[in-house]
């Protein structure tokens, strides 16, 4: 992270001012991706109306990163009208698709909207691979049609590659292909959990071994010896500092107007069509309570070796029963990227166990009812 | 022509006030800039119609103590900054702008 937004998250954290926000407009897609944490049918998505107050709303609580995702975005018959109203109160948008829908006029009305970049999903470079995956056949065809329109008018676009078991060989690839289209590759090696707390889907995660090769891989994270460096431990620095952004300076928008403190992270915080959305973020008792736990505060954790450089997603912690508990996942890639097992793997081998995982029900996804000026730029890589 | 200055904010930005700064993205290259509060002062009455003399008299030099030949200096120093990262319009005519991308008229 650059300095100057470190600055201002910092800043933002201070204020209680929810810098970013991702809003999904919809759950339906053309796309019925066997990973999808998202349930695809239309329980009642806000209307254009509301979305439209929602974002008057969020610019005045101080909202700055908007994420517009989905389900397919461009399902929305009415996505445009709220894509150019957003950018119309000055949000810097990033947009979240599949690019199966996007042709020159797409291409070019997103152009003229000034978003910051437009991230598409890629999960093979081998029509096949992604095809099997997307359950859609020639969306890899349609998806890069899509890039090449928004690359041709100078948009910024990121090739998200989420890894799994059916396409563990093929990220080279797909790095490969974004290459020649101009895109920045992003790598993501975590299949998360279903909304609705379904964890099936968890096992299309690469095993062990083949998220070592990820991250003994130079091209991906850098330097490799520094990447995978044997942790140190927590400091007392590491022990009082926040876990995430999750509930501190972003949130998360359902297209129903739940909100939550990440798209990861499902526990119901509040709802948009009830509640104006600065309430829910200043005094929600759920967010308040997100806020209020530290490295420290977590039993295992901040007993673990790997407490100070650990991805613990809170949200993932959250969907296994605690969120001040660890995150399987993450202790998993902790040991796979350092050879070193957590407090919470040896904790689970010594048991016995290899998972005992509690199944978290989601509630609330049914309808509701100085000088003058300083400057940086900006970059992002791998999602570890 | 009238020897009046006009500015405009281009729409092809993303800003938001942050406390006391007004944080600014540009959509072009995702360069983040702040401005510090007399940048925006400046910033938020840039709306294309307003001459950037009346500005400085009217905004500026009401809110510090500071003659209007010095702040016009450095007001006039900040736009030209701001002109050159594409940020800011600035013209001898009214500006009028159109769509989000900062296309006037």
């Amino acid at each position: 992270m650059s300095s100057l937004v470190a600055e201002m998250s910092s800043k933002a954290l201070k204020l209680n001012i929810p810098l970013s926000v991702q809003l999904d407009l919809t759950y339906r897609c053309n796309e019925r991706c066997i990973h999808c944490y998202l349930d695809h049918d239309d329980h009642g998505e806000m209307t254009t109306a509301e979305i439209k107050g929602l974002l008057d709303q969020m610019a005045e609580a101080g909202v700055f990163y908007l994420t517009i995702s989905g389900g397919e975005i461009l399902m929305r018959r009415d996505f445009f009208e709220l894509l150019e109203y957003a950018r119309a109160r000055t949000f810097s948008v990033k947009l979240k698709t599949n690019g199966v829908l996007i042709r020159e006029k797409e291409a070019a009305r997103i152009r003229s909207l000034g978003v910051e970049y437009v991230q598409v999903s890629i999960y093979s470079h081998r029509p096949e691979v992604h095809d099997a995956i997307t359950k859609m056949p020639g969306s890899l065809e349609q998806s890069i049609r899509g890039m090449r329109l928004l690359r041709q008018h100078g948009i910024h676009v990121i090739m998200a590659n989420v890894l799994m078991r059916q396409n563990a060989l093929d990220y080279s690839g797909v790095k490969a292909l974004a290459a020649e289209l101009g895109a920045q590759f992003m790598l993501d090696p975590t299949v998360t959990p279903m909304m609705d707390g379904d964890r099936s889907i968890l096992n299309l995660n690469v095993d062990e071994a083949a998220l070592r090769e990820v991250f003994q891989n130079e091209a991906l994270v850098g330097n490799v010896e520094e990447f995978c460096a044997p942790p140190l431990g927590p400091d007392e620095e590491a022990l009082s500092a926040l876990p995430c952004s999750a509930g501190h300076t972003a949130c998360y928008v359902s297209p129903y107007g739940d909100v939550y403190p990440c798209v990861q992270f499902p526990m119901p915080c509040g709802n948009v069509r009830r509640t104006k959305f600065v309430d829910i973020w200043r005094h929600s008792p759920q967010l308040n309570e997100v806020r209020s736990i530290t490295l420290g505060d977590m039993p295992s954790c901040s007993k673990c070796v790997h407490g100070g450089s650990c991805t613990r997603c809170p949200g993932l912690a959250y969907l296994e029963g605690d969120m001040r508990g660890p995150s399987y996942q993450d202790c998993e890639k902790s040991f796979a990227r350092t050879g070193v097992p957590s407090e919470n793997l040896k904790a689970r081998k010594a048991s016995g166990s290899r998972a005992h995982i509690q199944l978290i029900q989601i509630q609330g996804l049914q309808p509701a009812s100085r000088p003058l000026m300083s400057e940086v730029s900006e970059n992002a890589s791998l999602s570890a | 022509m009238s020897d009046k200055r006009y500015i405009a904010r281009s729409t092809a930005i993303a800003a938001r006030v942050l406390g006391d700064e007004m944080m600014i993205m540009s959509a072009t290259d995702s360069t983040l800039f702040t401005l510090d509060e007399l940048g925006t002062v400046v910033w938020e009455a840039a709306d294309g119609v307003t001459p950037l003399e009346e500005i400085v008299a009217n905004e500026v030099c009401t809110r510090y103590d500071v003659s209007e030949e010095v702040a016009l200096k450095d007001v006039e120093s900040f736009v030209e900054a701001l002109v050159r990262r594409g940020l800011l319009f600035l013209s001898n005519e009214p500006i009028r702008q159109t769509n989000p991308q900062g296309d006037s008229a």
